[in-house]
C-alpha cells in the first residue's frame, strides 16, 4: 500500500464523514423550517469568530478537560466513572467552605487551600465507589450514579442553608447562593472571563501522560485495568490500584469544581456542575482515554456547547435542535474514526482500487 | 438439499490480510468418505483456508468445486445450504440456553425460515441414535463439560444437514479419554460422511485420516497417503526439520527440598474441597510431573502455591519460609515462578506490548524503573534481547502480545519467567494446544532450568510429556496425592490405574 493511497484514504473517510453529519443535520434543520446556512455558520464558525467567543469556548472547555483527564485514568484502570457530577459539586462544596470559613487569610495561602479542599472533598466522593467495588465488587454505574443523586442534593441543601448568602436572608429574594467569595480565592483572567484555569488543564494532561505512561503507577493502573487477572497473577494488587484510580478521578472532578468557581462563577450557585460531569465521559472516549486526545477533545465539546448558546439568539434555532445536531456530528464522528482504525476495510479498497487500476492500464 | 458431495476441491487459494499472506496458492481436494488431515504449526493457515471454504473470508484468488462445479459462498448460511459444517475451535453455543434452543439458533442462522422446537428436538434425537452422539436435548450448555459440549456442536452441525464435515482442533481442549471417545465416534461417522480435520497432534492424524495435507507459512508443503508416512516424517515435514523432543536423561542426585506442601486444604469456585490434605515435597534440581484427570485439584494447587487461592487448612513451605496465604507479589518476590493454565487471560495482559509483559513482575523493582519513573530504554533492550533468545515470532516489541499466536505468547511467558531466576517454576500445562516446534522449544527450555539447578512442579495431561520430562512423577486424585512414583517405576499403565483413583497394594 503507498503513502499517497492511504493518506487519500483517510482524508476521503473524513471528507465523507463531514458531508453526512452535514446532510443529516441539514435535514433535520430543514424540517424545522431553519435557514440551514445560517445555522451553521451560527454553531460552527461564529463561536471562533474573535477572541471573545473564543474565550468562551476555552472557559467551556477547561473544566472538561480537567474531568475528562480524570476519568480517562479511572477508566484505563478497569472502572467507569460516571459520578464525576457527584464529584465535582462535593468540590464545589469544600471550596466554598474553605473560602467562606477563611475570608482572611491571604490569596497565596488560601486558593491553594481551598483548591487542595476542592481536590479532597471530589477525591473521597470518588474513593467510596472505588473502594466499594474493590472489596466487594458494588458496580460502579450503580454506585456512582447514586452518589451524583445524594451529592447534587447536598449540595443544593447547604446552598439553601449554611452557604446561603445573609443577604439573601435580609432582601428575601429567595435565590439559593452564597455570598461573593472573598478575592483571595479569585483565579486570575487572561481575557475577557478566561481565567489561569487553562494552564492548569494543560498541566493536568501532561502530568496525566507522564503518570499513566512513565511510572510504575501509571503502569500498574493500566495493567489492572486492561487484563485484572494477569494483572493479579503479575503481583498488582488490584484492588488498590481500582479505588486510587477512582479517587484520583474523583480528585480531578472535584477541582475542576473548584477551578470552575475560582475562575468564572467565585460563588456557590445552582448548576455550575453543567453536566460537566457526563459530557466528560464522552470527552475522555472521544479523546481516545489519552491526555494529548482529550485537549482537543474538550475544545470541540466546548465549541458544541458555546455554539448551542449562540443559535437561539442569532438565528432562532432552539437550543434542543442544535444539541440534536451535536449529538448526530458526535456519531458520525466516532463511526469515522472506526472506519479509519479498521486495517481490513482499508486493505479491501486498496485492492479494489488495485484492480481498478489495472483494468484501465 | 439432499446431494451428496462426491468431491470437493479448492484450488489456488490466496489470501492476504493487512501484512499478512495468509494463505499462499493452497490446493486441496476430499473425496467421498475421505477424511483429510490439515496439519501445520500455529499460524500456517489453516483455520483460514477452512473459514474461506465456509464462506466466512472471500479469498483474494482461487476456486472451490463441489461435485466439480465451481462454487461461490457469500457467507456460512450459502455453505450450510450446500452441505458443509463447520465446529469451530472454540464453540459457538449460549451458555444459557437449552442443547435444544441453541441447535433452533443453528436453524435460523442457516437461514431456516420454518421450525418449532419440537421438530428440532425430534432431529436431534435422530440424529444422536444415528451416530451414537449421545447428548441431553434439554440439558443447559453451562451444565455440560468441553466434551459434551462439543458433541452438541457435533450433533447441531448434522441437525443441518451436513454431509461434510471441518472439525478445526477438535481434541485441543479435550481430556485423554474425550480425546479417544472422539476418535472412535469420528470414525464411526467416515461411514457417512466426508471430513477435514485440522490438527498438530500427529497421533489423531494417523489414527483417523486416509489423507494428509501439511501447511507451513502459507503453503501446502506435503500432501500424500497418511499411510504412507509415519508420525516422525510427518513431524518433520511439518516443521521443516526433524522434531526429536528431549528427554529428562535423569542422573544428577535431588538437591534440598525446597517447596513443600503439607496437609494444604484449599476449596474449588463452587466452594467444595478441591485439595484434600494434599501433601508433596519438591526438591532442587528435579521435575515433578503431577499427573492426573484434569479438574482432580490442579489448577487450585497451583494457584494456592501462588497466592492467588486461599489456603483453607495446611502449610506452603518455600525455601524455609512460610508462604502459605502470603500476597502473590510476596511469594513472587521469594523467588517463585510461574506459567499459569490461561495463558491467554493470565499470562499475559493482553492489550499489553510484548516488552510491557516481560516487565510485569518487575516494573518497579528498580531494574526497569528508578524512583517511580519507567526506564523504557531498559525495557526495550531487555525485550529485544529476549525476543530473540526465544525466538518470539512477532512484527516487534510493540505489538500487543494478545494478538500473538498460543505459541508465541507462551514463549513470552517463558522468557518472562526464565529471565527473572526464579528459584521454583509451576508450570501449568506449558504445551497444551501448542505445535510439535513450540513443544520441543518449551521442553528443552525446562530441562535446561532442571540443569541449573531449579526445581520444577509440572501439570499436564500428557503423559508422554510427563514421562519424558519428569525425575518423580506424582498422581493426583481428588485432591491428594496417590502416590509419588520414581521415573524408572512409572509406566503408561500403572498411572492411568492411579490416575482413575485405584489404590495400590
Amino acid at each position: 500500500m503507498t503513502k499517497s493511497f492511504r493518506i487519500a484514504f483517510k482524508a476521503s473517510i473524513i471528507i465523507i464523514s463531514v458531508v453526512a453529519a452535514i446532510l443529516m443535520a441539514s435535514i433535520i434543520l430543514w424540517l424545522i423550517g431553519a435557514d440551514v446556512s445560517d445555522t451553521f455558520f451560527a454553531i460552527v464558525f461564529e463561536p471562533l469568530s474573535n477572541m471573545l467567543h473564543i474565550s468562551e469556548v476555552l472557559i467551556r472547555a477547561i473544566p472538561l478537560c480537567i474531568i475528562a483527564l480524570g476519568i480517562s485514568v479511572a477508566y484505563r484502570s478497569g472502572i467507569i466513572n460516571i459520578g464525576a457530577e457527584g464529584q465535582m459539586a462535593m468540590g464545589l462544596l469544600a471550596f466554598t467552605g474553605v473560602a467562606l470559613a477563611f475570608p482572611d487569610v491571604p490569596r497565596p495561602l488560601l486558593l491553594p487551600l481551598a483548591l487542595i479542599a476542592a481536590v479532597i472533598g471530589g477525591g473521597l466522593w470518588g474513593f467510596i465507589p472505588g473502594i466499594l467495588k474493590a472489596k466487594l465488587n458494588v458496580s460502579e454505574l450503580l454506585s456512582t450514579v447514586m452518589l451524583n443523586y445524594i451529592a447534587a442534593q447536598f449540595y443544593s441543601l447547604c446552598l439553601r442553608t449554611i452557604y446561603l448568602d445573609p443577604a439573601e436572608q435580609v432582601y428575601g429574594t429567595g435565590t439559593p447562593q452564597s455570598m461573593r467569595l472573598t478575592e483571595n480565592v479569585w483565579l486570575g483572567r487572561i481575557t475577557g472571563r478566561l481565567h489561569y484555569g487553562l494552564l492548569i488543564a494543560i498541566v493536568l494532561a501532561v502530568l496525566i501522560y507522564v503518570l499513566m505512561w512513565k511510572t510504575t503507577v501509571g503502569f500498574k493502573m493500566r495493567a489492572s485495568g486492561s487484563g485484572a487477572r494477569a494483572a493479579r497473577y503479575g503481583g498488582i494488587s488490584v484492588g488498590f490500584y481500582l479505588a486510587a484510580s477512582m479517587a484520583i478521578s474523583g480528585a480531578f472532578a472535584g477541582l475542576a469544581g473548584g477551578v470552575e468557581l475560582a475562575g468564572v462563577h467565585r460563588r456557590a450557585i445552582e448548576g455550575i456542575t453543567n453536566n460537566y460531569g457526563f459530557s466528560g465521559v464522552v470527552v475522555a472516549l472521544f479523546g481516545g482515554l489519552h491526555p494529548f486526545g482529550i485537549v482537543p477533545a474538550s475544545f470541540l465539546f466546548g465549541l458544541l456547547i458555546y455554539g448551542s448558546t449562540l443559535a437561539p439568539s442569532m438565528v432562532g434555532v432552539p437550543a434542543n435542535i442544535v444539541q440534536v445536531m451535536q449529538g448526530i456530528i458526535i456519531i458520525v464522528i466516532v463511526t469515522a474514526q472506526m472506519v479509519l482504525s479498521n486495517a481490513y476495510f482499508q486493505n479491501r479498497v486498496w485492492r479494489k482500487y488495485q484492480a481498478l487500476m489495472k483494468k484501465e492500464g | 438439499m439432499d446431494r451428496r458431495i462426491k468431491s470437493l476441491k479448492m484450488e489456488h487459494i490466496t489470501k492476504t490480510f493487512p501484512g499478512v499472506l495468509a494463505t499462499d496458492d493452497i490446493s486441496i481436494s476430499v473425496g467421498e468418505g475421505e477424511v483429510l488431515a490439515l496439519v501445520g504449526e500455529n499460524g500456517a493457515g489453516k483455520t483460514t483456508l477452512m473459514n474461506i471454504l465456509m464462506g466466512l473470508y472471500q479469498p483474494d484468488e482461487g476456486q472451490i468445486f463441489i461435485n466439480d462445479v465451481p462454487v461461490h459462498f457469500k457467507g456460512p448460511e450459502d455453505a450450510f445450504r450446500a452441505g458443509l459444517g463447520m465446529v469451530h475451535q472454540t464453540y459457538m453455543l449460549v451458555a444459557n440456553m437449552t442443547v435444544t434452543e441453541n441447535v433452533a439458533l443453528g436453524y435460523r442462522n442457516a437461514g431456516e425460515k420454518h421450525f418449532d422446537l419440537k421438530t428440532v428436538r425430534r432431529r436431534i434425537e435422530e440424529v444422536s441414535s444415528r451416530y451414537g452422539l449421545m447428548v441431553n436435548p434439554d440439558a443447559y450448555i453451562w451444565q455440560l463439560s468441553v466434551g459434551e459440549q462439543q458433541k452438541v456442536e457435533l450433533v447441531k452441525t448434522l441437525c443441518l444437514g451436513a454431509r461434510f464435515l471441518i472439525l478445526d482442533e477438535p481434541t485441543s481442549a479435550l481430556t485423554p479419554q474425550e480425546v479417544d471417545e472422539l476418535i472412535v465416534l469420528l470414525q464411526r461417522m467416515t461411514k457417512e460422511l466426508s471430513i477435514i480435520f485440522i490438527s498438530h497432534k500427529l497421533q489423531e492424524v494417523k489414527a483417523l485420516s486416509n489423507k494428509v495435507t501439511i501447511l507451513r507459512h502459507g503453503k501446502v508443503v506435503f500432501s500424500g497417503n497418511t499411510d504412507d508416512y509415519s508420525s516422525q516424517e510427518i513431524a518433520a515435514k511439518m516443521t521443516g526439520h526433524d522434531i526429536v523432543l528431549p528427554m529428562n536423561e535423569g542422573g544428577k542426585k535431588r538437591g534440598e527440598t525446597v517447596l513443600s506442601v503439607q496437609n494444604a486444604v484449599v476449596m474449588s469456585d463452587r466452594k467444595t474441597p478441591a485439595l484434600n490434605n494434599l501433601n508433596l515435597d519438591i526438591s532442587a534440581g528435579e521435575i515433578v510431573g503431577l499427573a492426573g484427570v484434569s479438574g482432580n485439584g490442579q489448577r487450585e494447587l497451583a494457584e494456592a502455591i501462588n497466592g492467588l487461592r486461599k489456603v483453607e487448612s495446611g502449610n506452603i513451605v518455600f525455601l524455609g519460609k512460610d508462604i502459605t496465604n502470603k500476597t502473590p507479589r510476596e511469594i513472587i518476590d521469594a523467588g517463585m515462578g510461574y506459567i499459569p493454565e490461561e495463558r491467554n487471560t493470565e499470562g499475559i495482559v493482553p492489550p499489553f506490548s510484548i516488552k510491557e509483559n516481560f516487565v510485569l513482575k518487575d516494573v518497579s523493582s528498580g531494574l526497569f524503573s528508578s524512583a517511580c519513573f519507567i526506564n523504557g530504554k531498559k525495557i526495550d533492550a531487555t525485550a529485544e534481547k529476549l525476543v530473540k533468545r526465544f525466538d518470539v515470532r512477532c512484527p516487534g516489541i510493540d505489538t500487543a502480545a494478545g494478538s500473538l499466536s498460543g505459541g508465541n505468547i507462551q514463549k513470552v511467558i517463558l522468557a518472562r519467567e526464565i529471565e527473572r531466576h526464579p528459584k521454583f517454576l509451576v508450570a501449568v500445562y506449558p504445551t497444551r494446544g501448542l505445535d510439535m516446534g513450540a513443544v520441543e522449544f518449551i521442553h528443552s527450555e525446562l530441562l535446561k532450568i532442571r540443569e541449573s539447578g531449579i526445581g520444577i512442579l509440572l501439570i499436564s495431561e500428557e503423559l508422554d510429556e510427563i514421562m519424558n520430562l519428569s525425575d518423580r512423577i506424582a498422581v493426583i486424585y481428588k485432591g491428594s496425592i496417590q502416590r509419588v512414583l520414581d521415573k524408572k517405576e512409572a509406566t503408561r499403565e500403572r498411572l492411568g490405574i492411579l490416575m482413575a483413583g485405584v489404590k495400590e497394594e
